[in-house]
């Protein structure tokens, strides 16, 4: 399956196996922590060049995203950008890739640690959306309910008869989704960890990305069981 | 030595025991004797720290009884920051030292200030360096100093070798011409397979059904050292013996995972002679002399023919007297490599493989350390750079390209060039754009290869001094509870704190195995050969009884594999299909081959799901069998698709991490500068997929290709294979599971293959859960 279906907050949402939460009724595609030119980090400080393609890369996924869902609009969830000024360095044939995917659609930027500020692109800037009940920010608020956040960048692993699988996950539960990072130079944090097991309640799901969309019981840390 | 004291390189090879080391001191002394200057006269570099600890000991007695006036002192990782410093201000006359720690002192701008007056260069255990990057990277340190000083002289001192020209042109100043002196090999070694009464077990390497005959060996004799091929094996045994040690005989432990205080205080008992015998690694392969071994005990297959030869020398360090050793093999297929072994042994017959030219990443790591000394011209370093033996070859273009790389990442979307690392100054010279490249690039020196690794503590005394050392990978499939074998002792996993490993005592019997970063010596291709000549022979009356049974049984119920073909058994086991591909070609072309063939595989519809290879055979499993092998060795077709295959494999992105890291592409991770679990690092592994997709001609994919090909990948002896067989493949469908073969299904290190199998798998356990949870 290339995405799994599930209920949320008496909304039909889409897991895609690409990574992004897509919203049917809507027509809204939303992804997190895309870390835009996070390739520049270490150059900037003296340390060796990383391969400069994550944004190329980033942006093509994001591009094949769009294909598949025909989105109107598309919510990103913070870091888009790995630092405020990233958008400046990115490779010109990057920028116009993005504005050219911006074309026609509703495009939200949610600030996130990263990317505070606002960035010089079209689209509206936002600390966080409510939409149809629904409300979109960057990090998760222990309070809230019926809300879609990134930032943990969160990985679960799932060991099969053939050995153990780690990959990027969604972590969903009654009341909070948390998108998987949909950047190509991002690390991940495992789901085990206290700060995602205290965020998300009894029978939360994780579900794997990758060639498809596996849904499977949130794995939680060995001491609780 | 004192005759050739003036030549400018010289190499001595002498047999272990032979007193070389001292031979190679001998110019200095006599140079030095009660009218040394001040200043560095001599450097004496030694793979092992504990190496130049112990030759300290052993010059400073005679200099000091004969008050020759001369100063020794060491400088490794072990040496302290005070201690460090010091030297740099007033330099001993003679530095003991490693090639990390010489790759360190040259990336400081005081080098030339010293090495002011250094005259000599001893390369102790040069046998040993040549076989790795640590000698590259040694000779790009020489040439640099070397080009300090056009007249530095330089003897390197090298146990027995296959070929010895080689050696010396890895060793000389290009293109100067290198004088070798050999010594006497001395008698042949007393050397024989220890009878067991237990038979040797199906697999595994500990061989703990040859204790009893072990122990009555080191009753019989005053010192014996007990050899194993990894750490895991000799933590094992090392725990095994002492079960049996009813005698409560003095037996110590001594490998690279120990703490550094435990290690040394065994090194204290041996040489006091409080020691009846030691377990120990490659870590005592070299030369520390330990005085009264007489004699060494090779606990499995030596893998390696040289490498068995060199440390038989280790027992009895008198040059007239011949050495005495016995090999133990683990399990039944190493009796068969044993038995070859022997005779190798017999015949003089050394193995090894051609050096091929000095690997770039090197080079990329040494255009650092000159950066970080100071400006360079390129013309200039280009120049030093070739008079490096193994870069001697070394094009233009391939400098260059290093250059690029360090300066500019030399991709082909030149993004960066805004903050380029090096930066080139209105005079040409190259240099750091930033300073605070300095640190995080010494930081990153050195070429050798640890996995990460993580302290071992007890709990109760965060304070105390480690056990020991683990890998991270190992550490990661413990759970509280979990016992595990270190430094002998069996120890509980209670957690992991701060990045150390915290356990408490156990009196468990039964311990997890900790997996080690052991070297896995691929079999060589000479002993190999001959394994397979011995068993076509058909006489294996030499073999222990169990031994010969095996094989006349798998006669019996199948084949013996012969040289000019390739045996194939097809077999259902266990629930699944097995197919096991004896192509006798070692270790890491066995694991090509099953790369490819599961690949193969894969595009056939068979469904594979894993392999695991050793150094006779590869063995796959998956979910159909496999009825006709033709299409998977139709001519060419294991080749087609070479490329592609090969870039998008799991051993590339191995190989690819390590170049990428010695090159300072990735940062080494160090302990203490990880947060706890926060950390939000990506792997080495996304870096070499943007690179295969974005800049397939990238240097560090070049470099990655060349390193994989004679290295993990061996495609070199994979050919050979299929080259021996030309297409003879023998396929033996079975019913049941044939006797060479059930070794196989015990061995560790098995690879799991990516396919849709693995797909279909996942989804059905993930559904699984889900029906249990009540969530699907």
């Amino acid at each position: 399956m290339t995405h799994h279906v599930f209920e949320f907050h008496g909304e039909t949402l889409q897991a895609l196996a690409a990574g992004a939460l897509y919203w049917p009724a809507r027509r809204v595609l939303a992804v997190a922590d895309l870390h835009l030119g996070k390739g520049l980090r270490g150059v900037r400080r003296g340390a060796a060049a990383l391969p400069p393609y994550e944004a190329a890369e980033t942006l093509a996924r994001l591009d094949a995203v769009l294909a598949l869902t025909a989105a109107a609009q598309v919510i990103c969830l913070g870091d888009t950008f790995d630092a405020p000024d990233s958008l400046g360095f990115l490779p010109e044939d990057a920028r116009l890739w993005l504005i050219r995917m911006q074309a026609g659609r509703d495009w939200v930027w949610i600030t996130g640690n990263h990317d505070p500020g606002p960035v010089e692109l079209p689209g509206a800037h936002l600390d966080h959306l409510r939409l149809a009940g629904l409300t979109f920010r960057h990090i998760a608020e222990p309070a809230e309910t019926g809300e879609i956040s990134g930032h943990y960048h969160p990985k679960a692993r799932l060991v099969t008869r053939a050995g153990a699988v780690r990959r990027a996950c969604f972590l969903i539960d009654a009341d909070r989704i948390i998108l998987p990072a949909f950047g190509a130079y991002t690390g991940g944090l495992d789901c085990t960890d206290p700060t995602l097991d205290r965020l998300m309640g009894a029978g939360a799901r994780a579900v794997l990305t990758g060639p498809r969309a596996v849904p499977f019981p949130m794995p939680r840390p060995a001491s609780r069981g | 030595m004192l005759a050739r004291a003036r030549d400018p390189v010289t190499l001595l090879i002498a047999p272990t025991g032979g007193g070389k080391t001292l031979a190679g001191f001998l110019p200095t002394l006599a140079e030095l004797a009660g009218n040394a200057p001040p200043g560095l006269h001599t450097l004496y570099i030694s793979p092992l720290k504990a190496l130049a600890a112990d030759i300290r000991r052993n010059l400073t007695r005679p200099i000091d009884g004969a008050g020759l006036g001369i100063r020794v002192e060491d400088r490794t990782g072990d040496t302290s920051a005070t201690q460090k410093r010091r030297q740099r201000v007033d330099p001993p006359h003679i530095l003991l030292t490693t090639p990390e720690s010489l790759a360190l002192m040259l990336s400081y701008d005081d080098a030339p200030r010293l090495f002011a007056g250094l005259q000599r260069v001893v390369v102790d255990e040069a046998h040993a360096l040549a076989d790795s990057k640590r000698g590259d990277q040694l000779m790009l340190g020489l040439a640099r100093l070397q080009a300090m000083h056009p007249g530095l002289r330089r003897v390197g001192l090298s146990a027995t070798v296959e070929d010895p020209g080689a050696l010396a042109h890895f060793l000389a100043p290009h293109p100067a011409p290198c004088a070798i002196l050999i010594a006497d090999p001395g008698p042949d070694p007393d050397i024989a397979m220890l009878d067991t009464d237990a038979p040797p077990p199906w697999a595994g390497g500990g061989a703990a059904h040859a204790i009893p005959e072990v122990l009555e060996q080191v009753r019989r004799h005053r010192t014996t050292l007990i050899f194993h091929n990894t750490r895991a094996q000799a933590e094992i045994f090392f725990h095994n013996i002492w079960l049996h040690n009813d005698e409560a005989l003095p037996i110590g432990i001594h490998h690279g995972s120990l703490d550094r205080e435990a290690r040394q205080r065994v090194e204290a008992a041996m040489v006091a002679g409080n020691l009846r015998a030691i377990v120990c690694t490659g870590s005592l392969d070299l030369g520390i002399d330990w005085g009264d071994v007489d004699l060494v005990i090779q606990i499995g297959a030596p893998k390696n023919v040289k490498r068995l030869v060199q440390r038989i020398g280790r027992a009895n360090h008198r040059y007239n007297a011949p050495s005495k050793a016995l090999i133990v093999p683990a399990n039944r297929w190493e009796v068969v490599e044993c038995q070859a072994a022997l005779e190798a042994v017999r015949a003089h017959d050394l193995d090894g493989d051609p050096r091929g030219d000095g690997p770039l990443d090197v080079l990329c790591q040494q255009i650092l350390i000159a950066a970080c000394a100071g400006p360079f011209q390129a013309d200039d370093l280009y120049a030093e750079v070739r008079g490096a033996g193994p870069y001697a070859r070394l094009t233009r273009a391939d400098f260059d390209a290093c250059l690029d790389f360090c300066a500019t990442g030399g991709y082909a979307l030149r993004a960066y060039d805004r903050w380029k690392r090096l930066m080139q100054r209105s005079d040409g010279a190259w240099q750091l754009r930033d300073p605070r490249s300095v640190r995080a690039i010494r930081m990153n020196l050195g070429t050798i290869q640890d996995t990460d690794t993580l302290k071992v503590r007890y709990a109760r005394n965060r304070g105390g001094a480690p056990l020991g050392e683990i890998e991270e990978g190992f550490a990661a499939t413990l759970s509280k509870g979990d016992t595990f074998l270190i430094g002998g002792q069996i120890v509980r996993f209670e957690g992991l704190r701060d990045m150390v490993v915290e356990v408490s005592r156990d009196a468990a019997k039964k311990p997890k195995v900790a997996t080690f970063n052991g070297t896995k010596f691929a079999t060589s291709t000479q002993l190999t050969h001959r394994i397979l000549r011995y068993l076509a022979a058909g006489d294996w009356s030499a073999l222990p009884a169990p031994v010969a049974d095996w094989l006349a049984l798998q006669a019996r119920v199948s084949r013996i594999p012969q040289a000019g073909r390739l045996l194939i058994e097809s077999f259902p086991w266990d629930g699944r299909e097995h197919a096991c591909f004896y192509g006798f070609a070692g270790r890491n072309a066995q694991q090509t081959l099953g790369l490819l063939l599961t690949k193969r595989m894969e595009d056939e519809g068979l469904d594979p799901l894993g392999f695991v290879a050793t150094d006779y055979a590869t063995l796959i499993w998956g979910l159909k069998p496999l009825t006709d092998a033709a299409p998977l060795f139709a001519p060419g077709v294991l080749e087609a698709g070479l490329e592609s295959w090969l870039m998008g494999n799991a051993v590339m992105k191995r190989t690819f991490r390590a170049s990428a890291t010695i090159a300072g592409l990735i940062e080494r991770n160090h302990p203490g500068m990880r947060t706890s679990g926060r950390q939000a690092t990506f792997s080495s592994d996304i870096l070499y997929d943007t690179l295969v997709k974005y800049d397939p001609d990238h240097l560090m994919l070049r470099i990655t290709r060349t390193e994989a090909m004679r290295g993990l990948i061996d495609f070199g002896r994979l050919r050979e294979m299929l080259d021996r067989i030309e297409g003879r493949v023998d396929l033996v469908r079975l019913n049941r599971l044939p006797p060479l073969a059930a070794p196989l299904l015990l061995e560790v290190g098995r690879v799991p293959v990516a396919g849709a199998a693995r797909e279909r798998l996942l989804a059905e356990e993930a559904a699984r859960l889900m029906q249990e949870a009540g969530l699907a």
